[in-house]
């Protein structure tokens, strides 16, 4: 199980719930469990997130590893100039 | 509208073409002269982007027209190196990492040129203030004015 | 877990300051930019734009238009075949060409090509477009009320509140703690207002391209833009095209900063040349460039923070409204995750609105929504420390993240380079220096994220030993020199043997647009391990020519060598000799590297100002000004001093004199370099650059990203230095000498 963190916004979507913990080894298995365990988080997922682990940014790999002890934390998708 | 005729000597060639009465001279040297040194920043003479000079005159092509030009002498960035031989100013240039993107080097170049013809030893001051002229937007004009004082002290060194 | 790619070092090549490849072209005026090329046949095509700003667009008719001598196509919305499924690509078509309603005042509407531009204007001209007026609105806050415009429907996303218009359409919080009990534990909490007006990025080359599209979907484009790959994606999506059917070339180009980053005229030059069957050059008027191309956001800020005696920061609050112009974007977002991101805090909340207004669409410019949101959070950290009588560094010490600090916006922090900033500035000459009569001196911390992305690299060796390198990104910096730099270093071979280009798009694999300050890094990282695979290789060439084994042999010094005593005597084979007999040994040798590079890490920045206020005009002369950036590894000293004196200027800019001025109609009044005043060479002094190496542990020689963070500090930190200089709290953006002098008069 890994925790993952919620902004502020997105966890009044999951009843305020700041943390959530889901089963993930990966990337793309982080998303997608996030996206079938709680719904509401479908559009802000299909519109884009960036995912910080252990302080690092990660867009799209869906091979990241993730693991349990992981910090994991959603963002916006990230843009730059 | 029929065209008129201008006779002119550009980079020390001379050079003849057609061009309508609203053209500017900076679009005889881009689009008839192939000179494409001189850039297009603003048509309004506020960045400078095309400067040349005209007998000797700093000017902004784009507030000349190409029938001005008839009868005078024109130089722009493209004569500026001697063959191979770079002008000390694009050395200088080169040397200070002056530029960034370089579209305003072309300008800036000519324009310092025409500084240190009239005034051989320049004050960062009166550098800055004749550059005031040209607009970039890459690097805070802090290479540049090295590369010019720099530029006028190898001048005068090798006069 | 990230993987560590970072191995201590001592270079020789990376790290000095050579002379640019592209050099020389560009003291020549050789260079090709954007609008320097033509093609035999060529079209002028030209745009005609909304004068008004919101209406709906009831009929257009061409017909005389298309009728007219020399014009050989005249379009409009209806010409294009595809919607965009993607809701971004729609908004950037509806941007490049008006359906329903023009949004703002420059907004496209049609677009002819004929065989000169006196032939384009005169059809322009007679072209009937019949509007029917709607009311508009331009500010932020006004743009929020129910009872404003509105520009779009139903495209509020989730989490926006119903008590604020349909042109809000997004609502982000961030942040942790609980502020209220924060405050509580404040010895003074200051509360501010603050609003800044949009800017532009001031690129010197208007947007250029020359676009040939056949009936058979085949086409060329050259364009000066940050993504080629961006440009050749967005127009096939646009005009329904196979991308790899459309070959785009990148011109060499006369800035960016984030403006360049999307399209504008490129799908319209494409769709003129296919009705044509003419190749079409398309070149904005710089009115144009401002009217109708990416300025920022403007924004209205609220902070909030609380501060003990000795200078703790006990909590904070901002509220970060954004208007982006008439589409979506995301800058109000950003600035609510970044505005408080240097500090370590227990209570922190912050709310970032994104407002759609009736002005042109948004893009970024360096690091889009940052500059402004620091410029509020600094002041009122300014503006405590100073009524409490602290040191403004110290404090900024006291409460700076460092490594294991939970950011405000989520993440934990792994080593950063923000307290070495702050220490270099509190050491150096500038922080003690006297000050004079109407002098102030300001501080401020900037924070921006560094980016990845996809990256191609090819990096071929060539048969006279020297390298040939393809990448895909735009060189807006002088990347290309720092690539070579690079390759030289990890071959073993001197810069001057490697050669750098930009490949067009049917040279290399999908790149990431020039943006996000990644291509040192990210382009950096993709060639070094090009060039470790062509090590590989040639490795192994030199293996079979000893008959010894690969694993016996290794690269030093840009030759192979044997390992060791045991693998055998033979003389080492330098880059050189492998290459010459490259044909004998299995063919030609090239390496290459493909990745999405991420895990990239964070910037910051300090930044010290010295300002002189005239209290008779109100007119702000900057007198001193040090920048402190952790660049990682500067690969090229003079180039990264580049970004950090260009980003600081253009932060100096947009802090005292920049800013779209709109009449009461809606529409620009100041769409020109006369009335948009950026600095001049005369506004300044020298920027001095102070560049500190905290290697990256996800780059192989330790390089952080620099380009952007440098624009975000100076709004703040000439802000401080104003208002100290004339004892008044300066909270909106830029100072012109009339707000300052008002200001003056106010107290």
């Amino acid at each position: 199980m890994v925790t993952v963190r919620l902004w502020g916004s997105l966890a009044e979507l999951v009843d305020g719930k700041r943390e959530i913990e889901i089963t993930a080894t990966n990337l793309r298995e982080l998303l997608e469990g996030l996206g079938e365990a709680y719904p509401a988080l479908k559009p802000q997922i299909s519109r884009g997130v960036s995912v910080a682990i252990d302080g690092r940014i990660y867009n799209d790999t869906w091979a990241t590893p993730i693991n349990e002890t992981s910090e994991v934390v959603l963002l916006n998708r990230l843009v730059g100039g | 509208m029929s065209q008129i005729h201008v006779k002119t000597i550009i980079n020390g060639d001379a050079s003849e073409f057609l061009c309508a009465a609203d053209e500017t001279l900076l679009d005889v040297l881009r689009d008839r002269l192939d000179l494409t040194g001189s850039k297009e920043g603003c048509a309004s003479g506020d960045c400078g982007a095309c400067s040349v000079t005209m007998d000797g005159r700093l000017v902004c092509a784009c507030l000349v027209l190409g029938a001005e030009a008839d009868g005078t002498e024109i130089t722009t960035i493209e004569g500026m190196a001697t063959g191979e031989n770079l002008h000390p100013l694009q050395q200088a240039f080169l040397d200070h990492a002056a530029l960034q993107c370089g579209i305003c080097t072309p300008g800036f170049l000519v324009a310092a040129k025409s500084l240190l013809e009239r005034n051989p030893d320049p004050t960062e001051e009166e550098t800055r203030y004749w550059l005031a002229g040209n607009l970039c937007r890459c690097t805070g004009y802090d290479k540049i004015v090295r590369a010019v004082l720099d530029a006028a002290k190898i001048m005068r060194e090798t006069a | 877990m990230p993987k560590d790619e970072f191995t201590p070092r001592t270079f020789s090549v990376v790290g000095t300051r050579p002379l640019r490849p592209d050099g020389i072209d560009k003291v020549t005026g050789r260079a090709r930019y954007g609008a320097d090329i033509s093609a035999p046949g060529m079209l002028t095509g030209m745009v005609l734009r909304s004068p008004h700003a919101h209406a709906r667009i009831c009929s257009i008719d061409t017909s005389v238009a298309a009728a007219m001598p020399g014009v050989k196509a005249v379009i409009t919305r209806a010409d294009f075949p595809v919607h965009p499924e993607n809701n971004g690509t729609a908004d950037v078509l509806d941007n490049c060409m008006a359906d329903k309603k023009a949004l703002y005042d420059g907004h496209a509407v049609a677009a002819v090509a004929a065989s000169s531009r006196r032939a384009a204007l005169d059809a322009l001209a007679t072209i009937k477009v019949v509007y029917e007026v709607l009311p508009h609105v331009l500010d932020v806050d006004e743009a929020m009320k129910l009872d404003a415009p509105i520009l779009h429907k139903g495209r509020k996303q989730e989490g926006v509140p119903a008590d604020v218009s349909d042109n809000v359409l997004t609502r982000t919080e961030y942040g942790h703690g609980d502020p209220e009990i924060g405050f509580q534990m404040a010895d003074l909490v200051i509360e501010r207002q603050f609003k800044t007006a949009a800017t532009h990025q001031g690129y010197i080359e208007p947007h250029s391209c020359l676009a040939t599209l056949g009936s058979d979907g085949q086409g060329d484009l050259w364009v000066c833009t940050q993504g080629h790959y961006m440009a050749r994606n967005t127009c096939a999506e646009i005009l329904g095209l196979d991308s790899g059917c459309l070959r785009v070339t990148p011109s060499e180009i006369g800035g960016g900063f984030g403006g360049k980053t999307t399209v504008f005229l490129e799908p319209t030059a494409l769709l003129l040349s296919q009705k044509s069957g003419r190749p079409v050059k398309m070149t904005m008027t710089r009115e144009e460039v401002f009217r109708a191309s990416g300025p920022t956001a403007s924004t209205s800020i609220d902070i909030k923070i609380g501060m003990t005696k000795d200078g703790t920061i006990t909590a904070a609050k901002g509220d970060y409204r954004y208007q982006n112009g008439a589409y979506e974007a995301m800058n109000g977002t950003l600035g609510a995750m970044t505005g408080f991101a240097p500090y370590d805090l227990d209570h922190v909340k912050t709310v970032g609105w994104d407002v759609v207004t009736n002005r042109p669409k948004a893009a970024a410019y360096r690091a889009p929504g940052a500059p402004m949101a620091a410029f509020a959070v600094e002041s009122v950290i300014d503006e405590l420390a100073y009524k409490l009588g602290l040191d403004p560094i110290e404090v900024r010490l006291k409460n700076a993240a460092r490594e294991g600090t939970k950011s405000a916006y989520g993440p934990t922090y792994p080593a950063i380079g923000l307290e070495a900033t702050l220490k270099a500035a509190k050491s150096h000459p500038h922080w003690s220096a006297p000050l004079g009569e109407n002098q102030g001196r300001g501080v401020a911390c900037g924070f921006w994220f560094n980016f990845g992305g996809d990256t191609c690299v090819s990096l071929m060796v060539n048969p006279d030993g020297t390298v040939s390198l393809s990448e895909g990104n735009p060189d807006i910096g002088g990347s290309r020199a720092a690539m070579s730099m690079m390759a030289a270093e990890e071959l073993g071979i001197p810069m001057e043997r490697v050669r750098t280009i930009i490949a067009d798009t049917a040279a290399l694999g999908q790149n990431e647009v020039t943006d996000g300050s990644r291509v040192t890094f990210a382009v950096g990282l993709a060639t070094i391990k090009a060039a470790r695979h062509a090590i590989q290789i040639m490795v192994e060439r030199a293996a079979m020519t000893w008959g010894i084994d690969p694993e016996a042999v290794e690269w030093v010094d840009g030759a192979a060598q044997p390992a060791g005593p045991n693998a055998g005597k033979h003389p080492p084979m330098s880059l050189a000799e492998i290459a010459a007999i490259a044909s004998n040994t299995g063919g030609p040798i090239s390496g290459h590297f493909e990745v999405n590079a991420e895990g990239a890490g964070v910037s910051f920045g300090t930044h010290i100002a010295d300002t002189e206020v005239d209290p008779e005009t109100g007119a702000v002369k900057i007198i001193r000004y040090t920048v402190f950036q952790d660049a990682g590894k500067a690969v090229h000293p003079s180039f990264v001093e580049g970004q950090l004196q260009g980003g600081a200027v253009q932060g100096i800019g947009w802090a005292l004199n920049e800013e779209y001025i709109y009449g009461k109609d809606g529409t620009l009044q100041n769409a020109g370099f006369l009335d948009y005043r950026i600095p001049v060479a005369s506004d300044l002094p020298m920027i001095d650059t102070a560049i500190l190496e905290i290697p990256n542990p996800g780059h192989p020689y330790g390089v952080r990203g620099v380009g952007e963070t440098g624009i975000v500090p100076p709004l703040a930190a000439v802000a401080n230095s104003v208002s100290r200089a004339a004892g008044v709290r300066m909270t909106s953006l830029p100072m012109s000498p009339p707000k300052v002098l008002a200001a003056l008069k106010k107290m």
